[in-house]
């Protein structure tokens, strides 16, 4: 599906997962840093339990596109977004909605590790308490399912009462996750989340995000284009705060239509 | 190979630099001589003046045995009244500095004002609460003493409350808001918890400023021979009883003031040693 959008002159190219895939629907998105557009009507549907990669040069939006989707923007007076975000029936930036509800079901990890200075244990139930009240034999069963689905229980199982900020970078970005996914989320949202990690502490976690993904749909900002190609089902490409490109990743680095995405895919620029 | 006027330029240089590095080392001997004069000085006096009645005993009368029991039970009264005041005022006010008025006109202008209170002669301070609370109630009291010091120590806290919270990552709050926290509990339970060592390093630095202040307690809390626990009525402290005894003619009276000069800068250099050794422990992992 190849068609042209309102306002540029640019080509769109759209091939994105049939409509009762998917769990959010973006459309017509602005995003305005005060006066400053940062996203020009994009349009992005996450297909349920896939791995969407958004990729671009920095810059381009994605990160931002990542943070209109939980509403985490809001902690931000001068930032303000319009057009839709469908998600379970309802419009996302309807200023209305309870975010911290919608946040509950839609989680993010951020790129640095932000591990809470509390201990392993406390990381994880400080998510869970906030929604419901949990017995202890109960929270330790969701802490260790946490810490075993984000694949780090076998690393922290003897300390968990020890401090989250004593744990090395990727084990902490791996609590992290484990925190994300101990609240139950529909969605979990990755913003570029190893680019601080060494090589191995990358491949544990791409490992862990290909178990979760069985469960959980998951967006992920990257930098890294081999991630995207291994990890993900469908790839979005953005440039100057406009989706440029979006399609399935099994031929998005193979065959990419636009001009643009074929360079940046390339390495000409970005 | 160098040149004449090359030699002549790196002589010069030398030279300067030499005067320069003695000038340097004869202003740094100066102040240290000082320093050392004034501890010396204080060691020795303030030992001879230490016995065990100087923690069991009150105030003498002149050529007669007695102690600082009533100045430091006083001091430690109305410091404590200070601090919990002023902490709670001040983490409070720092915080909303730092999280909730980031950015506003009216934060700018508080901060501003706090700084100038931060300065203030303590003498004004001492002033203002006689104005506020000793004339009114007709009467000197720990209470007004408290309040005085509370409001020298409270400029101090707000600004060390806010310095630290700046200093968390803003990754931090979004996480916690990120799991569905608001942001009053990501405040409490996250931010603040982070900034714990910050926080006491900031508590220990406003106890510092205050444990020796004696312009202030003159105008509120006087003073009293008599070891008191009454918020309302005028109580000892150590540094006005130094004031006091200091100025005295006896003897007696002249070398507990010494011990009590003593004790304030044993606790003031405590409380700073403390305050660094927790600033360390939270800037190493």
């Amino acid at each position: 599906m190849t068609f042209e959008t309102p306002h540029q002159d640019q080509q769109t190219v759209m091939i994105p997962p049939p409509e009762g895939d998917r769990v959010i629907d973006v459309h017509g998105l602005d995003f305005f840093y005060g006066k400053t557009q940062a996203l020009f009507g994009v349009q992005l549907p996450v297909a349920r339990n896939k791995v969407t990669a958004l990729i671009g040069p920095s810059g381009c939006g994605k990160s931002t596109l990542l943070r209109t989707m939980n509403r985490i923007y809001d902690l931000y007076p001068g930032q303000s977004a319009s057009g839709t975000i469908q998600f379970d029936g309802e419009n996302i930036l309807d200023q209305a909605k309870n975010s911290e509800q919608l946040r509950a079901r839609i989680g993010m990890v951020f790129q640095r590790p932000t591990p809470f200075p509390m201990s392993i244990y406390d990381n994880i139930a400080f998510g869970v308490r906030l929604h419901r009240s949990v017995g202890r034999a109960e929270m330790d069963e969701i802490v260790e399912r946490s810490l075993v689905r984000a694949a780090l229980w076998d690393e922290v199982k003897d300390k968990l009462t020890t401090s989250g900020l004593g744990l090395s970078g990727g084990q902490q970005q791996r609590l992290c996750v484990a925190r994300g996914i101990a609240i139950n989320p529909d969605v979990l949202l990755l913003d570029e989340p190893a680019s601080a990690l060494d090589p191995l502490s990358t491949a544990k976690l791409e490992s862990t995000l290909m178990e979760l993904k069985s469960s959980i749909t998951i967006v992920i900002v990257t930098h890294n284009l081999q991630q995207a190609a291994r990890i993900s089902d469908y790839t979005g490409f953005m440039l100057l705060g406009k989706m440029i490109e979006f399609r399935p990743s099994s031929d998005a680095f193979v065959s990419p239509e636009t001009k643009q995405m074929q360079d940046y895919i390339t390495g000409r620029f970005g | 190979m160098s040149k004449p006027h090359d030699t002549f330029l790196h002589t010069r240089r030398k030279i300067y630099n030499g005067v320069f590095l003695v000038l340097t080392g004869i202003a740094t001997a100066i102040a240290l001589a000082a320093l050392f004069l004034i501890l010396e000085t204080l060691v020795v006096k303030g030992v001879a003046g230490l016995d065990a009645h100087v923690f069991t005993m009150s105030q003498p009368a002149p050529d007669e045995q007695g102690g600082l029991l009533n100045a430091i039970v006083g001091s430690l009264v109305m410091c404590g009244l200070g601090m919990v005041i002023a902490l709670v005022v001040g983490i409070l006010a720092g915080t909303w500095l730092a999280e909730y008025g980031d950015g506003t006109k009216l934060a700018a202008v508080v901060r501003f004002l706090n700084d100038i209170l931060i300065s203030a002669p303590s003498i004004l301070i001492g002033l203002f609460v006689y104005q506020l609370l000793v004339r009114p109630f007709h009467g000197f009291s720990a209470v007004a003493g408290g309040v005085a010091l509370a409001l020298l120590a409270m400029p101090v806290a707000t600004r060390a409350t806010e310095d630290i919270m700046r200093l968390q990552p803003y990754a931090l709050r979004e996480a916690g808001m990120a799991l569905g926290a608001n942001r009053g509990l990501v405040i409490r339970a996250i931010i603040w918890r982070a900034s714990k060592s910050g926080l006491m390093t900031g508590a220990l630095l406003s106890f510092a400023r205050i444990s020796g202040e004696t312009a202030p307690l003159l105008f509120t809390s006087l003073g009293n021979p008599f070891l008191s626990f009454k918020l309302t009525q005028p109580m000892a402290a150590l540094p006005t009883t130094i004031f006091q005894f200091a100025m005295s003619a006896y003897d007696d009276w002249q070398r507990l003031a010494w011990a009590g000069a003593l004790l304030i800068a044993v606790a003031v250099l405590t409380t700073n040693i403390l305050g660094r050794v927790l600033t360390r422990g939270s800037t190493q992992k």
